[in-house]
């Protein structure tokens, strides 16, 4: 049973993160996206990591794509009639496709895969969270801190490229 | 009850599903009605007051209640919306524009199954929630699928293809997504309060009511007197969620003809009508259990005390479907009395500009409910 | 010049917030959602029509029963939306009214152009054509918007009278005063 879910939500996932690359209408390939987001989180239910889907599904699915949308619709961008590919686009995606399988292959034949120890249930589905939550702030701390502060470098990359400095020339 | 206990799982679950939404789809159906008859009143004005079948008008004293409080007027409407034609423009995209209202429904009577509606007291005294899945996330889920009903505005206003639902779309996407940073930080207080150290932590909703049934003048208080900022910030993101005035920007009838749903008509335009209803009594439902003690009757005093009162009467009161059905009658008159409420500030306020929106919510609800939180935090490590 | 400034105060914090304004709005519709309903349910119940009221024009008799439109015309001349039209006819000789000039043969006003401005009844020498109480008028065609004589005497009925004109005329004419 668990196998036919598996199939369905990862045919869904992969049929979806198709279409974003292949759709033209840009609004349908935002949902396409969504809807990929979704199967995701199918994924993540099957593997009992409910808080994961849905933090994926408030996040991603619920303000990430919503506001994908919101920039679509306020700068009204249109596919065009442009070619979906560049030549360029074509070499570089093939490559870095080529890699990724590549990365993916490798992973899976590690000897070491075999034996991973069974994830196995929390001791507790209510402690789940609590757990989540003290391993962020202790173990993770670092990654977070890190990618808290990436976000916080690209927050301030776009305010400095799309706000107009007039009058403080020493900031250009 | 053995018998449906001996159904499959799967029919159970079904069973359970369709029962609740066959409350709140009603509720919701019912809730236009009580939104003409309030409106009605405070403007002075009878309402609805004229429709009585035949079948029924020769019945002396009911039938002309009944007429006067226009209960009629909701099965004539409900018929008018789903038999009158239903027309799709020329110049909408097909696909997107009937997924919208779907989308509009799906997600706003899913959201129930999250939200306990009541409880009944075991044979251990112990309080078991009515609830459709108990789940320890419930609170982040019931955030998460409702966060999904913005795409209903945004495809409709899309897929109209004309200006003013466009408008109406765009603005439902900002101010939904920006309400929801509000609301989502208002209740973190109330998670870190009843999640105190060394205790299995929760999000769950029957825990929360739980808390505020416990005994004693601090555990008895309903979050409502202990975190009024949160209630605040959590009441007027709701509004906003819901697209509720003083927050109907999507529609503003005045200024972009009705919004996201100009182009909708019959059928599918009443669909975002129940999705809205359905948000606001599930959104209400959330207020109640979070802040207003769930299906406690009154502050500091819970269901078991009533129980407790009621079972010198006999043993009657004790039984379990007694204390169920008693708990979920206290929980509807809470979210009744909100969704009355949600009336009641429509039909005094006017509606903000849409900067004004934004203004308030980026500039004063989040940095109010961000120091909400950092006090509370501070205080709750003082207190533990 | 007359012009008084008005200093505009800061708003204080509490009106900053908005809030003791949101109750206080709160408490108005509250009054009124308890407050006894102001409207009238009105096919059944009726507005009280006060003295002078302008409803649809009617002809009247006069109490003797004599048509007191002598159709001059003045009325549809006056008219500013050309609603009335009047095709004048002579009293037969024989008739008991032979001594009034003259009656109208029909009369009609359209009620699809009658502005109810009253002018009519103002004009009128014979005080023939009243503006009543009457404010509903309704028809499923054009043709039934317009009021023919026979629905104008209908709906105007009769009305008491001072003067008895043509009467006094008659009398004078008899003992031989005429000026």
């Amino acid at each position: 049973m668990s196998d036919t879910y598996f199939y369905i939500f990862a045919a869904i996932t992969v049929a979806s993160a198709l279409a974003v690359v292949f759709k033209r209408n840009t609004v349908g390939a935002s949902l396409a996206f969504l809807l990929s987001l979704c199967g995701v989180a199918g994924l993540f239910l099957q593997l009992d990591a409910q808080l994961l889907a849905v933090l994926l599904v408030l996040v991603y699915a619920g303000a990430v794509v919503a506001l994908f949308l919101f920039i679509i619709m306020l700068l009204n961008m249109q596919g065009g009639d442009r070619p979906v590919f560049k030549k360029m686009t074509i070499v570089s995606s093939t490559i870095a496709g080529a890699l990724l399988l590549t990365g993916v292959y490798l992973l899976a034949k590690r000897p070491e895969l075999a034996r991973l120890p069974e994830a196995g249930q929390p001791a507790s589905v209510l402690l789940d969270l609590k757990i989540y939550g003290a391993k962020l702030f202790t173990t993770y701390l670092l990654p977070v801190q890190v990618v808290g502060f990436l976000l916080l470098i690209a927050m301030l990359g776009v305010i400095v490229l799309s706000k107009k400095f007039e009058g403080l020339e020493d900031v250009k | 009850m053995d018998f449906f206990f001996n159904l499959p799982l799967w029919v159970q679950i079904s069973l359970k599903g369709l029962a609740a939404i066959a409350v709140i789809f009603p509720i919701a159906g019912a809730c236009s009605l009580a939104e003409r008859k309030v409106s009605a009143w405070i403007q002075g004005r009878p309402g609805p007051s004229r429709a009585l079948p035949f079948w029924i008008a020769w019945v002396p004293v009911i039938a002309p209640i009944m007429q006067k409080l226009g209960l009629f007027h909701l099965m004539a409407d409900g018929g008018k919306l789903l038999f009158k034609e239903d027309p799709i423009p020329g110049h909408v995209n097909k696909f997107y524009f009937v997924l919208a209202p779907i989308v509009a429904v799906i997600p706003a009577l899913t959201t129930i199954v999250f939200v306990p509606f009541g409880g009944y007291i075991d044979q251990a005294g112990q309080i078991i929630p009515l609830i459709l899945a108990n789940l320890d996330i419930g609170l982040l889920g019931v955030f998460a699928i409702s966060s999904l009903g913005v795409y209903s505005l945004i495809l409709a206003g899309w897929a109209s293809n004309s200006k003013y639902p466009f408008l109406g779309g765009v603005r439902a996407s900002a101010q939904l997504i920006s309400y929801e940073l509000s609301m989502t930080l208002s209740v973190l207080p109330v998670f870190l309060w009843i999640n105190a150290p060394g205790q299995p932590g929760t999000l769950s909703l029957a825990k929360v009511v739980e808390f505020q049934s416990q005994p004693g003048f601090w555990g008895g208080a309903w979050f409502v007197f202990l975190m009024p900022i949160s209630a605040f910030v959590f009441l007027v993101a709701l509004f906003a969620e819901t697209n509720r005035q003083p927050f109907d920007m999507p529609e503003s009838e005045a200024d972009l003809v009705g919004g996201f749903h100009t182009e909708y008509g019959s059928f599918k335009w009443s669909l975002f009508f129940v999705a809205e209803y359905a948000h606001m009594t599930v959104g209400s439902g959330i207020f109640v259990l979070l802040f207003l003690g769930g299906w406690n009757p009154l502050p500091w005093v819970p269901l078991e005390m009533v129980v407790g009162w009621l079972s010198g009467l006999g043993a009657w009161a004790t039984h379990p479907a007694f204390v169920g059905v008693l708990s979920v009658l206290i929980f509807l008159a809470k979210v009744l009395f909100f969704i009355f409420f949600f009336m009641w500030v429509r039909w005094t306020l006017p509606r903000f500009r849409y900067d004004q929106v934004m203004k308030i919510g980026w500039q004063k609800l989040l940095p109010l409910a961000i120091a909400n939180v950092i006090v509370y935090a501070i205080a709750i490590a003082f207190i533990d | 010049m007359a012009v008084i400034e008005v200093e505009r105060k800061p708003l204080t914090l509490a009106e900053r917030t908005y809030i003791p304004q949101i109750l206080s709005g709160l408490k108005t519709t509250w009054k009124h959602l308890v407050a006894p309903t102001v409207t009238m349910k009105y096919p059944e119940e009726r507005p009280p029509i006060p003295p002078g009221y302008r409803g649809v024009p009617t002809l009247v008799k006069d109490p003797n029963g004599r048509e007191k439109c002598v159709s001059c015309q003045l009325c549809e001349f006056v008219c500013p939306p050309k609603a009335i039209r009047i095709t004048p006819g002579e009293i037969p000789p024989d008739s008991e009214y032979a001594h009034v000039e003259k009656a109208p043969q029909e009369f009609e006003i359209d009620m699809l152009r009658c502005i109810y401005c009253g002018l009519c009844q103002e004009v009128c020498p014979e005080e023939a054509i009243w503006l009543q109480t009457q404010y509903s008028t309704s028809g499923y065609t054009r043709a039934e918007m317009v009021n023919n004589k026979k629905k104008l005497y209908e709906l105007g009925g009769t009305l008491p009278d001072q003067h008895f004109k043509w009467d006094k005329k008659k009398a004078a004419e008899e003992h031989g005063n005429v000026h």
